[in-house]
């Protein structure tokens, strides 16, 4: 076989491959702030309060509902009945904070997932720590320091002191 | 082992064929409607539908009615495809809203009543028509090491493997690099950060071969903000995979083996 073709050179010099090193830089892995372990240590607690608030959560909801009068024995007297027993304190604080911590890890991956700006997660991650922060110092607090009869300082209770605490101080 | 073969004649076929070539193995044959979402920006700044009637038969698939425009009707349709049986990867599209291959996917199994609709998949920069840039996810396949690291001596023959550790790693073995699964995932949709099924699963592939040993360097890329994390088990990439790999259950396995690792 014979051409008049002048022989191709290969490979080709100094003719890039089309696409190399050039990537949208949308694509570009940022160095994160935070480490994968703390995602690993975020993916095993939604894992494990999850199933603790199964259990929490409709163990709390039959005392409430299905035990005695069942729903009509709800008024103030039998939360602060159940919150002068110390087990109830601290089933009561173990969900608040599970169920806080889990809610809000969970949207914090859905804002994670959904916001396209870093200005805009930035912002809704901040209205949701602070918020958590408030509910749980705030229902921590409540479950400590709860009162029913509050007492004057004279020993006396007070005026709108709910009636079953006139039993209760005789 | 010199025996002298003859050739026989070919005898004549058995199979009485129909003059008219409508006998009982005629393939049936019915119209569709294609359309296809069209991007050229030296066009038209933003994407628009075009649509066509087509005559298909019953043997047809997608990409046969892709084709059929491309090489009758409109040679500005623009899409990629290299074998054409599914095997290069090369034809991952979103059809009907879900991600398949154009040439495993039969227009009888779709609905033909409708129009079908045919998009480039989702979450990549799309370039022209069907075509997208696919280098933000090579990038995320070359960084979990997608190749075999020993740190023995080769030996002179093969790394021996029992069947029992082969079948291990079997499922994810069978990735063809098309990218319909990492293009199925909503968290991969939101930004592009997130490394994707797809290079989860060919970082299994060798996490779980008992010939390598750089599974701990892959863990340790996939324990990433932008890792295994972020699957939120959707089952997107499981149900779009074209090969049938268990994709979300390969990104499970991963996942607890970074686990274990660390606990």
């Amino acid at each position: 076989m014979t051409t008049a073709n002048s022989e191709a050179v290969l490979p080709a010099q100094g003719i890039e491959a089309p696409r190399s090193g050039r990537i949208d830089p949308k694509y570009l892995r940022r160095s994160s702030s935070t480490s994968g372990s703390f995602e690993m240590a975020a993916w095993l607690f939604m894992r494990v309060s999850g199933a603790a608030l199964v259990v929490l959560i409709f163990v709390h909801l039959w005392v409430n509902l299905m035990v005695g009068d069942g729903i009509h024995q709800i008024d103030f007297a039998f939360v602060a009945g159940k919150w002068a027993n110390p087990v109830w304190q601290f089933w009561d604080l173990t969900m608040l904070w599970l169920a806080m911590l889990h809610g809000t890890n969970g949207m914090r991956t859905i804002i994670n997932d959904y916001a396209e700006k870093d200005s805009t997660r930035m912002w809704l991650k901040s209205i949701l720590f602070l918020s958590a922060t408030v509910i749980i110092v705030l229902g921590t607090m409540v479950i400590f320091t709860f009162e029913p009869c509050l007492m004057n300082e004279a020993g006396e209770l007070m005026e709108r002191a709910p009636s079953f605490c006139q039993s209760a101080v005789q | 082992m010199s025996t002298p073969t003859v050739d026989a004649a070919e005898p004549a076929s058995k199979i009485d064929l129909n003059e008219s070539g409508e006998g009982a193995g005629a393939v049936e044959s019915f119209e569709i409607t294609l359309k296809v979402r069209r991007y050229d920006p030296e066009r038209a700044e933003d994407a628009w539908w075009d649509e066509w009637q087509l005559t298909m038969y019953g043997t047809d698939r997608v990409l046969d009615a892709l084709h059929k425009v491309k090489w009758e009707i409109d040679g500005s349709l623009t899409f990629r495809r290299s074998c054409a049986h599914g095997i290069c990867g090369s034809d991952a599209m979103r059809i009907n809203g879900r991600n398949r291959l154009a040439c495993k996917t039969l227009l009888k199994d779709l609905d033909t009543s409708k129009p079908i609709l045919v998009e480039a998949i989702k979450g990549l920069p799309i370039e022209k028509d069907l075509i997208v840039d696919m280098e933000p996810f090579f990038q995320s396949y070359r960084e979990i090491m997608p190749f075999l690291v020993n740190n023995s001596p080769a030996p002179t023959a093969e790394r021996l493997q029992s069947p029992e550790d082969r079948a291990r790693f079997d499922d994810t073995t069978k990735c063809i690099l098309c990218a319909a699964c990492t293009s199925s995932c909503p968290v991969f949709w939101t930004d592009g950060q997130y490394f994707g099924p797809a290079a989860i699963v060919n970082a299994h592939r060798f996490i779980f071969d008992s010939r390598d040993d750089a599974g701990d360097m892959r863990l340790e890329v996939l324990n990433d903000k932008e890792g295994v994390w972020r699957c939120r088990t959707t089952f997107n990439c499981t149900d779009a995979c074209p090969r049938g790999i268990e994709v979300t259950k390969a990104i499970q396995e991963v996942k607890t083996a970074i686990l274990t690792r660390s606990l």
